[in-house]
Formats: structure tokens, C-alpha cells, sequence
């Protein structure tokens, strides 16, 4: 294989990587509070429709940015008032917030049908642009939540493992009522992750509209909400293995643009569904001995406290 | 914000105090949900009521607009079934869109390779396919949940992206319709092969299937020994194992008998409605049909008369975009704020253990 393929292919698993990643993050903090969100995909779709108009309409992508993860914290917040609150069905609440996401984008977006945007500035730090096979590719030119997205996702991970916060949150997740027992409050915790998981879906969907697509058209996270939930088994719940997960799947969209791209024979609709088939393959492979890892409570109601 | 007493108050008449209970409480949840949805139409610059009348009067005002109703309602039923059946045995299908879509081209293969066959022939063959379409691409979840390895939410999920990619490899490959018109879609079923039309409207026998379909649904879980043991699974998995009861088969045979309805779904819409395969068969009718299910909680008759509701807003979201130029999927705000509002008044918190 030539330098220019691979160099193409991790420049672009990289970037389709980015939004997956920061899904998986936000998912996996907010089930490591035992509350499971199926509305991921909502979630991004939001963050993706408010980012862009806001972007088209200000012209400054930074407020896309932020509109976006405030307007996907918000609506996670509406999630969790119904499943933390009112204690309602947290798989039926979330397929609600897949469609309240699929209306709400579609209703966000539809004046932005078509509008042109120069999204998120990409740069390469001048020492990588030196080295004349990097110079040569799209490598290390990205834009800054691609640049975030590791670090982020090592936060995440400090977060959750070494700090009070985070052994609260995962007591939670484990066992609501010891950890009620123990002096935390299941109900405040879950509050309090459950706008940062949203937030970061935000940020997922609007890296695809401000960095990959820079274009809006409805639908068009096609089903990476659900993917980015695959990967949170598959990342066994811990931030640090979703990068790996999330590469992973980023390499397998990099390869099927890679492949159609270059005209293999095979045709684009087959191509289109391998990170499906790829992500229940990789379930399959590893989904059945992970489901110990899975926080204890997950999915279940708490109604010991409040 | 309990809408309405839930709890077991004594009535002279079970059944009407659970009627009066029903409506007053659906009554108050659709007025709360309109004002809701109507606030967004108005935000977004539009008009609510122009909107309500013109969904009453396309709908329920006229005989012609209460057939393409029942047009609807067909395809509903048949997606709320196919939830609704693996859900007594606790199993999720959130995959009836994709079961739809393997209905519909399974029924469509039948038809093309018998393309001679006379219609006695041929209707029970693409009404057999379309139910093994969806069933057997539902049974691959039911199979991996089975053997505990995909649970079955995700991996239904998941399966809702492939088929219409099948279909849209082979209508613009294969299938291709050799009279050039621009759209990709496969040539016109042979006649033989199209489900009477009922009353000369759009209405075609898929509806009496998918209300036989419905009655055989009732019957199945409420009537049956098998009933009983599907519930038994759904109460308590391991206690049914204990008591003898093939929990991995049923697995694979509720999700599998739930697809096969969804199959049916994607046939009438082929073969009932659309005459040929295209790759906008289904506008979401497999998730509509998952809020049917979980709203009628599972009964044959609160599923008719979630079907006849979520017709309506079907309606409404193609009134929508014709007549206030918003996007169809806008209707999806109104699918979501019913089911947060029940969900809402629904599940009252324990106030005490």
C-alpha cells in the first residue's frame, strides 16, 4: 500500500472517528449512571440541524458550536426529567427522543436546505507541516474539536475513575440504592450527567455538519446514534477504549468513501452498509462476554429516593 | 401530573367507567398535545388551526379522506403487531422498519420469478413471502438475543439501515423499470400479483389481513396455552426455564413471528398501494407502529384505536407539507410529544416503597 492511501484512510477515519467518539462519550457517561438513552440518535441530529443554522445564520461556527451542545443538553434534560422524575420507561422515553430529534432537526433545518457554510477553520501546527510526507496529505489538518476529541475523551476517563463525582456516578450506575445509602443522591447525579452527555452528543452532531458535511440535510447522522450506543458495549463502558472504538469505526467509513471513490466494481449501497453489519459483527464478537461490564442498574428504575 | 385517576375505584359498570376513565384521559392528553404542537407551528410561523382543519377536513370530513385514512391505518397494524407480539415474551423490536422493507422484497422476488402465475397462485405466494421476509430477517436478532449475545434492541436497530439499501441496489441495478422515467423503480408487479382494491378506493386487501392478522394476535396471547407461556417469559425468563419452557425457541419465534407482520406491512404497501418496488415505500411506518404498540399496551383493541390516531397524524404530516411547506418528518414532534406526555402521566412516581 502506498504512503497516500494510508496517510487518506487515517486522516479519514480520524475525522468520521470524531463525532462517533464524542457520542460515545456522552452515552457512556450517562449509562455509567445506570440510565440507558436509545435517543442518541435525536441527540445528534439536534446537535447537528442547530449547529448548522446557527452557523448559517451568524456565520460564526464557535456559536453553532456551543448552540448546539446547549440545545442537545436541554433536550437530554427533557429525557431525564421523564426517566428520572416521573420514572417512565427509559427505552420507550428514548426511542421519544429519537423522534422529537427527527422533528425538531427537520423543523431547525429545513430553512437551511442548501445554505452554504465554511464551518469549523482547520489548522496543522507548523512542526507536523514541516515533514514533507504529511505535507503531502490531508493528515493533521483538522479543526479543533478534532483536536479535542482524545484529550476529551482522557477527561472523561479522569473523570470517572478518579474523582469523588465519578465514583459517585458510578455507584449510581451500579447500585442506586447503596450509593443512596452511602449519603449520595442518585436522582442529583443523574441531573447533573445527563446535560454533559447531551452536550457532548451535541458536539457530535455538530462536527458531522460544521466539519464533515458542511451541509445540512435531514436524516443525515443515518443511524450514527445508534452505532456510537454499539460502541459503548464494545468500549466495555471506559472512555479510553471508545478512541479505539471509534477508530475503528471511522477507519470503516474512511475505507468505504476510500472504495468508492476509487470505483472497485462493488456497488456504493453494499459499501453503505458495512458500518452496520461491521458494528453487529463486532457485537457479536465481543457483545455476549461484555455484558458483566455493563453497569448493574442499567436501564432500571430507581424509586428510593426523592 | 396524573391526567386522570388510574387507580381501582369501585364502578357500577366495570367496562363504562373504564371507557369514561379512557376518554376523559385521552381527551385531555389530545388537548394538551395539540396546544403543544400547535405552539410549535406557531413559533416556526405557521398556522396551527389551518392545520388542524385541514387534517380534519382531508381525513374524517369526507369518504374519500377516511379511506386514504384506512390506507394508512393497513400498515400500522400490521408494524404494531409486529411489536407488540415479541413484547409479551419482553423482547423489543425497534426493527419493523427494515422487516418492512425485507417483506416488501421478498414479495416482489415472488412476483417477478412467477410473473406468469394466475392470481390464485400467485397472491398466497407474495402474502407468504412478505410475512417469511420480514420473519427471517427478524429472526436473526431473535437468534443473537437467543444465544445472549446482541441484545435485542440495538441489533433490530441496527438491521433497520440494510434493506433499503438492498432495495435501492436493485432498483437501480437489477430491477431497474426499462421504461427510462428518471426514478429509479422496479417495472409494474404483474397484475395478477396486486391485492384487490376494496370499495374502488386505494383501500386494498391488506387491511382485512391485517385485521384478521390483528384478531389472530388476540387470540394468540390471550386465548392460547401458547399466550400463556409467552407471558410467562416476559414476567420472568428464568422462572419459565425452570418450568420447562423453551425460552431461546420462543426468542426466535416471537421476534420472528413479529417480523413476519412487519413483512406484511412492506408487501401491502408494494403490492397494495405503490404497484412496483421504490425505494420510498414506508415514510416510518415500522417506529410508527412501535408508538401504536407501546401506547395501546399491547391490546388488540387500544391497538385499532392507536392505528386510527396515528393515521390522523400521519395525514397531518403530508397535509403539512403540502399545504404549510414544512418537512414531512416535522410530524415526528407530534409522534414525540404524545408519547412524552403519556409517558409523563403514566408512570406516577412510588411515593413510598
Amino acid at each position: 500500500m502506498t504512503t497516500p492511501l494510508v496517510a487518506g484512510l487515517l486522516a479519514g477515519a480520524i475525522l468520521s472517528g470524531t463525532s462517533l467518539l464524542y457520542a460515545t462519550l456522552g452515552e457512556t457517561l450517562v449509562e455509567r449512571s445506570g440510565i440507558v438513552n436509545l435517543g442518541l440518535e435525536g441527540l445528534l441530529l439536534i446537535g447537528a440541524s442547530v449547529g448548522f443554522a446557527l452557523t448559517a445564520a451568524s456565520g460564526n461556527p464557535w456559536l453553532g458550536v456551543a448552540g448546539a451542545a446547549a440545545a442537545a443538553a436541554s433536550a437530554n434534560l427533557l429525557f431525564g426529567w421523564l426517566v428520572v422524575t416521573r420514572k417512565a420507561n427509559q427505552l420507550a422515553t428514548g426511542l421519544g427522543l429519537m423522534f422529537f430529534g427527527f422533528g425538531v432537526s427537520a423543523l431547525i433545518g429545513s430553512r437551511y436546505t442548501g445554505a452554504v457554510i465554511s464551518g469549523l477553520p482547520r489548522w496543522r501546527p507548523a512542526w507536523l507541516g514541516d515533514v514533507a510526507w504529511i505535507k503531502s496529505t490531508t493528515l493533521f489538518n483538522y479543526d479543533l474539536l478534532t483536536w479535542l476529541a482524545v484529550p476529551v475523551a482522557c477527561l472523561a476517563w479522569w473523570v470517572l475513575f478518579e474523582t469523588r463525582w465519578g465514583l459517585g456516578l458510578r455507584a449510581v450506575g451500579e447500585n442506586p440504592a447503596a450509593a443512596f445509602a452511602a449519603g449520595r443522591d442518585p436522582a442529583a447525579l443523574q441531573y447533573q450527567v445527563l446535560p454533559l452527555g447531551g452536550a457532548l452528543a451535541g458536539l457530535a452532531g455538530a462536527h458531522l455538519s460544521l466539519a464533515v458535511t458542511l451541509t445540512w440535510s435531514e436524516y443525515m447522522t443515518g443511524g450514527r446514534g445508534f452505532i456510537a450506543i454499539a460502541l459503548v458495549i464494545f468500549s466495555k463502558w471506559n472512555p479510553l477504549w471508545a478512541i479505539a472504538g471509534a477508530l475503528l469505526f471511522g477507519g470503516a467509513e474512511a475505507l468505504q468513501l476510500q472504495l468508492q471513490a476509487r470505483g472497485t466494481g462493488i456497488s456504493p449501497f453494499f459499501l453503505d452498509m458495512v458500518p452496520y453489519l461491521l458494528t453487529l459483527l463486532v457485537l457479536l464478537a465481543w457483545g455476549g462476554s461484555r455484558r458483566l461490564a455493563a453497569p448493574a442498574s442499567l436501564g432500571r428504575t430507581f424509586y428510593g429516593s426523592s | 401530573m396524573r391526567l386522570a385517576p388510574t387507580a381501582t375505584r369501585p364502578a357500577a359498570n366495570p367496562l363504562a367507567g373504564t371507557i369514561v376513565r379512557g376518554f376523559s384521559r385521552y381527551g385531555l392528553i389530545t388537548v394538551f398535545v395539540l396546544a403543544v404542537f400547535g405552539a410549535v407551528l406557531l413559533a416556526s410561523g405557521k398556522d396551527p388551526l389551518k392545520a388542524y382543519a385541514d387534517t380534519f377536513r382531508f381525513t374524517l370530513a369526507s369518504a374519500y379522506g377516511f379511506s386514504e385514512l384506512l390506507v394508512r391505518v393497513t400498515p400500522l397494524l400490521f408494524a404494531a403487531i409486529a411489536v407488540a407480539l415479541p413484547a409479551r415474551l419482553g423482547l423489543i423490536n425497534v426493527g419493523g422498519e427494515g422487516q418492512l422493507y425485507m417483506g416488501a422484497l421478498a414479495a416482489s422476488a415472488g412476483a417477478f420469478q412467477l410473473a406468469a402465475a394466475p392470481a390464485w397462485i400467485l397472491l398466497p405466494v407474495v402474502l407468504l413471502l412478505g410475512f417469511l421476509g420480514g420473519a427471517v430477517w427478524a429472526a436473526i436478532p431473535g437468534a443473537l438475543r437467543a444465544a445472549k449475545l446482541v441484545n435485542e434492541t440495538v441489533s433490530t436497530l441496527l438491521l433497520n439501515y440494510i434493506p433499503p439499501l438492498i432495495v435501492s441496489y436493485l432498483i437501480f441495478g437489477p430491477w431497474r423499470s426499462p421504461e427510462n422515467s428518471g426514478f429509479p423503480q422496479s417495472p409494474r408487479y404483474p397484475k395478477a400479483a396486486l391485492l384487490p382494491s376494496l370499495f374502488d378506493t386505494r383501500v386494498h386487501a391488506g387491511l382485512l389481513v391485517a385485521l384478521a392478522g390483528l384478531a389472530a394476535y388476540g387470540w394468540l396471547v390471550d386465548r392460547t396455552r401458547w399466550g400463556v407461556e409467552m407471558r410467562a417469559i416476559g414476567g420472568n425468563p428464568e422462572a419459565a426455564r425452570r418450568l420447562g419452557i423453551a425460552v431461546p425457541a420462543w426468542t426466535v419465534a416471537g421476534l420472528a413471528l413479529g417480523g413476519g407482520f412487519a413483512g406484511l406491512a412492506g408487501m401491502g404497501e408494494a403490492m397494495g398501494i405503490a404497484g412496483r418496488l421504490q425505494q420510498s415505500l414506508s415514510p416510518g411506518y415500522g417506529f410508527t407502529g412501535f408508538l401504536v404498540a407501546w401506547l395501546a399496551g399491547g391490546r388488540p383493541l387500544g391497538i385499532l384505536l392507536m392505528a386510527f390516531l396515528f393515521a390522523v397524524i400521519t395525514a397531518a404530516g403530508d397535509i403539512l407539507q403540502i399545504s404549510q411547506g414544512l418537512p414531512y418528518a416535522v410530524v415526528n414532534i407530534l409522534l414525540a410529544t404524545i408519547l412524552f406526555v403519556v409517558l409523563a402521566s403514566r408512570s406516577a412516581p412510588r411515593t413510598s416503597k
